[in-house]
């Protein structure tokens, strides 16, 4: 492959961006509708409404402060308008941001109201698409990407090909001295061990284990039978899938046969250096790439079996298959397909190869099929009921 | 390539059990499929449809006995199974949960 060099934007703290967005964000659900509104007024803009926000407490709210500001925070997002319905948490987000270095204005709509907020946040969300569409993007190492990789829909094309594929890049990468990331706690189950001994050292291991063990009590504590349906799910059954152990052995060939984990991160939590970390998530898509764009990750490898759609508003979730029918069903929703490997007409070493070009196109700007199609999920993540 | 030297699927492991089809095979056919990691040919009588992503099995398994994919245990056998049946949740069960 060519040197990995390609442009992004270089941000305030050094981190390089793949995107440029001027994020509308809403501290709570009844904000909404404000950002909304400013995401419509002003082109150019994202409005990122959720469902939470309001009386949360504990690690749960720590961790819903945790992943908004991270949103704002990320390299993809040039400057952030901020409405909640009081001030107070509304500049926790504010300042969080702020610490970066990039622009970030918070509104708040008690003693105001909607439509003042609105046209208020509008103005200041002008201003800021004025200045960023002049921010122009600067050379920099493909290591310098952040890349996060979760699979969705999985089926046994996944395990045999498209995971294999990413794992591929991620030796690659990690090799170059990339920030790496991966997670899933719950569909590590059956292959925890094997996942343990790919720490980079016995502490780290044990470190996944103690995650990994706690998430497996929550789910035999919930459980009402054997999960089949859920954990896999239909989708992963009916692409041939039959047991957790096995949809496990295939998640963990994304993170290849050389690389190993250099420490255990708390959902939406930043890594301090570089290397391939092992992040506690649901498997989720929605809520998975959102803890990971949170955490800092620019750009998302989600290699999908029979056809997962998620997409994400601020990173590009790069989307590969090596399932026959579903390129040909749903190609719209396809970056890469891959399902030559299934035929014995491509290596492995040439589809990694063909990953890294895309994502290097990615960073140099070509947009990704979810980003086209408008998928925009962002889905919180919940620890438990809100007081 | 003739149609019937065509690999129809393939199998992860030296040790595993099960293969999976990487396009739809009919009950009756004889299907030829290759070890990933060795690149040895192997040739299976397939006694049911395996439509494409599913498993069949490469030998008989008993009842109480284990499904050997990626060379690790992915679940109890719940029904015997014979070399070239279907795999799946009809006679295969996760350890765990």
């Amino acid at each position: 492959m060519s040197p990995p060099r390609v442009e992004g934007f270089r941000r305030e703290n050094g981190r390089v961006g793949v995107r440029n967005h001027v994020a509308i964000i809403p501290l709570d659900d009844l904000s909404n509708a404000a950002c909304e509104a400013v995401g419509n007024n002003i082109k150019g803009t994202i409005a990122i409404p959720h469902s939470y926000g309001r009386l949360q407490f504990g690690e749960d709210l720590e961790l819903f402060f945790r992943t908004m500001i991270g949103t704002g925070a990320s390299p993809n997002v040039a400057a952030a308008v901020v409405i909640g319905i009081e001030p107070q948490w509304t500049n926790r987000i504010v300042e969080g941001i702020a610490a970066t270095g990039k622009p970030v204005t918070g509104f708040s709509i008690e003693r105001t109201g909607d439509i003042g907020t609105i046209a208020k946040a509008s103005w200041q969300a002008k201003e800021y698409v004025h200045w960023a569409s002049e921010l122009r993007r600067e050379e920099c190492e493909l290591s310098e990407i952040w890349v996060s990789t979760k699979c969705g829909e999985s089926d046994t094309t996944s395990g045999l090909a498209s995971n294999p594929t990413v794992g591929n890049a991620f030796d690659k990468l990690d090799a170059m001295g990339a920030t790496l990331s991966f997670g899933e706690t719950s569909e590590i189950t059956g292959a925890e061990d094997v996942c343990a001994a790919r720490a980079a050292t016995p502490e780290v291991g044990r470190q996944f284990l103690e995650v990994w063990n706690e998430y497996n009590d929550f789910i035999n504590a919930n459980k009402t039978d054997d999960l089949s349906g859920s954990q896999p799910t239909k989708g992963n059954i009916r692409g041939g899938l039959t047991t957790i152990e096995e949809k496990a052995f295939g998640n963990l060939q994304k993170i290849g046969k050389k690389c190993k984990y250099v420490g255990v991160l708390k959902p939406a939590e930043t890594p301090t250096g570089p290397g391939l970390w092992f992040m506690d998530t649901s498997s989720a898509a929605a809520e998975a790439v959102t803890l990971w764009a949170a955490g800092g990750f620019v750009a998302h490898l989600f290699p999908t079996g029979q056809g997962n759609i998620v997409g994400n508003p601020i990173i590009p979730v790069i989307k590969l298959s090596a399932n026959p029918l579903t390129c040909e069903t749903m190609s719209e929703h396809i970056d890469f397909d891959c399902s030559a490997l299934l035929r014995g007409e491509m290596t492995f070493d040439e589809a990694g190869d063909r990953l890294l070009e895309l994502l290097k196109r990615v960073v140099n700007g070509r947009l990704m099929a979810n980003e086209v199609l408008g998928h925009r999920e962002f889905v919180l993540t919940k620890l438990y009921r809100s007081a | 390539m003739d149609d019937n030297r065509k690999i129809r699927f393939l199998v992860h492991d030296a040790a595993d059990t099960v293969g999976v089809a990487t396009g739809d095979i009919k009950a009756g056919e004889s299907v030829r499929g290759v070890y990933m990691d060795t690149q040895e040919a192997i040739e299976v009588k397939a006694l049911e449809d395996i439509p494409l992503g599913h498993k069949i099995a490469l030998r008989q398994h008993a009842v109480g006995s284990s499904v050997i994919k990626y060379e690790h245990d992915i679940g109890k056998v719940v029904a015997d199974i014979s070399r070239g049946q279907h795999v799946h949740v009809h006679n295969l069960k996760t350890r765990r949960w």
